[in-house]
């Protein structure tokens, strides 16, 4: 084997802790991972896979601090004296109400929007092929897009990069989670998720429950301070014998407003079957003069409308978040890093590779072509060095690499390469939140690209 | 491609050796969604050229045709999901954590459906359908083996 000064990287050199990194492929070879683990979006799991939020939650904790506090003031100060003098059912009401505002929350906070799962590095080809074949061949036409007839209006597709596919109808990209959403309403920072097609009745349901819960609130605490002041007291008084209705009322009145406002907004969309997104840019008002049907979607009726968006049946989720990854798949993503434990153990005593760690990792992550390099290729660094490993990169990345005979590795590596390029490859590096095989590829990749210069 | 190095014959060897053990997957054929009616899911009954030898026209449009009436059923607005729908609502949505949605169910028996074609009619014929929703309902992925037989293709 040709000596080359980037064969000796010493992995106990690298920032990233090897050890553990390159004994985990072996380790995680054998177990089988589910997909949520290996999921390109910017999303967070818990719970192996069953809640799924956005990477960016947002101020979901200010909001949820919000509720509780509010309501907690209100059970504690409020109530005592609304139960003697009014009813007992007032806390009652407002219990049920909290419960319901915190159960909606939760299930928009952490259900699937409607994530689209990215196109198969196959789907994607033949993408490619279908709009090289029909395009002009000289030049690139920027934006990709596709028009289709939906109820006999005029709808453009537009074709998603980071997806690799043409985005169904009211789909959109969201930036902030990096994934397609189906019916893409917005991405609320309140809830700290996207609201998409398969949570918009949970996020309507909390905004409708949270409006009721504020003006229930709103009005008992004055009732409450009404009550005192008629008995004999002034409203200072009144106050001092109870601030934290002070503080639940300006809460309360700030809130109110907005609420009752995102409410009305949402509810006028609802009974026109239009989301967010589509009010936004105004997609369907430019015909709403001249036809009442501008909006292609619209079952031309309110309660029809309505009852499509708010009880119409329940999609499933698309990412399969808590299935196994396949087989093939997972040996893809151990394989650049298995296959190259073996041969670096035969040359470890010769030169070290005397590079900076990033400069080597940087310079590697910015690679184009290191995926040219498959199963076959060049020797690796392997603090490890076994022969068990040895036997097994070199018979999986043959069986790998037979699978995908028509389209070789170079597929399965970029489609990877894709998903690692959507954050910053330095700060992913430095930083430990992304998992485990993410730091591997990212390991092998930039040790692969070392090797490439080989005669 | 890199020229196998000395050091990893071997492994070159074992290449293919496995090579010739897995039948090579041909080709994919994907067959798109149609959104003419909207946003359900319909996939295009158009016959692909590339199925013309292998399989019969009208079988393939069945075939379709039938996950398409299939998904119609799953998202059909009527008496049922109205019910389902309010009665999410009241329990605050908790319902769905214990019972299984319509809409599940007919996956279930989309699968069947689709295990079934894949026995009799598809894999005697060297083709393997996928089932759609493992693809995220964008497209039906046909996949066509060069061998007839048993493939392990996706």
């Amino acid at each position: 084997m040709k000596s080359c000064e980037y064969q000796q990287i010493d992995p106990r050199a690298l920032s990233v802790s090897p050890l553990s990194a390159q004994s985990h492929p072996q380790t995680k070879a054998q177990r089988p991972r589910r997909k949520w683990e290996v999921f390109p979006g910017k999303n967070r799991f818990f719970c192996n896979g069953r809640i799924i939020l956005s990477r960016q939650s947002g101020v979901l904790p200010l909001t949820l601090g919000l509720i509780v506090i509010t309501c907690g003031l209100f059970f504690a100060f409020d109530c005592p004296f609304l139960v003697e003098h009014l009813t007992v059912f007032i806390p009652v009401i407002g219990g049920a109400l909290f419960v319901f505002v915190i159960l909606s929350l939760f299930r928009t906070s952490f259900t699937d929007p409607g994530i689209l799962p990215r196109a198969t590095p196959d789907e994607a080809a033949d993408i490619e092929r279908q709009i090289d074949s029909s395009g002009s061949s000289s030049y690139r036409p920027p934006p990709r897009t596709k028009e289709i007839l939906i109820n006999q209006q005029v709808v453009k597709l537009k074709y998603c990069f980071t997806c690799k596919m043409f985005r169904p109808p009211r789909t959109s990209h969201c930036s902030l989670c990096d994934n397609c959403v189906e019916r893409f309403d917005h991405h609320c920072p309140w809830v700290g998720n996207c609201v998409g097609k398969r949570n918009y009745r949970f996020f309507y349901s909390f905004i409708i429950s949270l409006s009721f819960l504020t003006s229930f609130i709103f009005g008992c605490v004055i009732t409450h301070l009404t009550l005192r002041c008629h008995a004999g007291k002034s409203l200072i008084q009144a106050i001092q014998e109870s601030p934290a209705s002070i503080v639940e009322l300006v809460i309360c009145f700030f809130s109110v407003w907005s609420i009752l406002g995102l409410s009305g907004f949402h509810t006028y969309l609802v009974a026109s079957n239009l989301t967010t997104n589509e009010d936004i840019k105004g997609s369907w008002s430019s015909k709403r003069g001249a036809e009442d049907s501008g909006n292609p979607y619209t079952y031309n009726g309110i309660i029809k409308n309505c009852c499509a968006t708010l009880c119409g049946p329940m999609p499933p989720s698309l990412i399969d978040r808590r299935g196994f990854v396949p087989l093939d798949e997972a040996a893809a993503a151990a394989c650049t890093s298995e296959i190259e434990l073996p041969p670096f153990t035969a040359k470890n005593d010769t030169n070290m590779c005397t590079q900076s760690t990033k400069d080597v990792l940087e310079r590697m992550l910015h690679s184009s072509d290191f995926h040219g390099v498959c199963p076959a290729g060049p020797p690796k660094t392997s603090p490890l060095g076994l022969e068990a490993s040895d036997s097994l990169g070199a018979a999986r990345a043959p069986s790998m690499c037979s699978r995908r005979a028509d389209s070789p590795c170079t597929t399965c590596a970029r489609s990877r390469k894709d998903s690692l390029h959507s954050i910053n490859p330095a700060f992913r590096l430095a930083s430990p939140s992304p998992s485990l095989p993410r730091v591997n590829l990212a390991l092998s990749d930039t040790q692969e690209k070392g090797f490439i210069p080989l005669p | 491609m890199l020229p196998c190095p000395s050091s990893s014959r071997g492994k070159c060897k074992l290449l293919r050796l496995q090579e010739l053990q897995t039948p090579p997957v041909s080709s994919k054929v994907f067959i798109q969604r149609d959104y003419t009616s909207g946003t359900i899911c319909r996939f295009q009954t158009k016959f692909p050229s590339e199925l013309e030898n292998r399989v019969d026209k009208q079988q393939f449009e069945d075939t379709i045709q039938t996950l398409n009436n299939l998904y119609a059923e799953a998202e059909k607005l009527g008496g049922r999901s109205y019910l389902e729908g309010c009665l999410a609502c009241l329990t605050a949505y908790t319902v769905f954590l214990c019972l299984e949605t319509h809409y599940e169910k007919v996956l279930k028996k989309i699968s069947r459906f689709i295990k079934d074609q894949n026995e009799k009619i598809y894999a005697p014929r060297g083709l393997l359908l996928t089932d759609p929703i493992e693809r995220g309902l964008r497209v039906v992925e046909i996949t066509i083996f060069e061998d007839r037989g048993v493939g392990s293709g996706r």
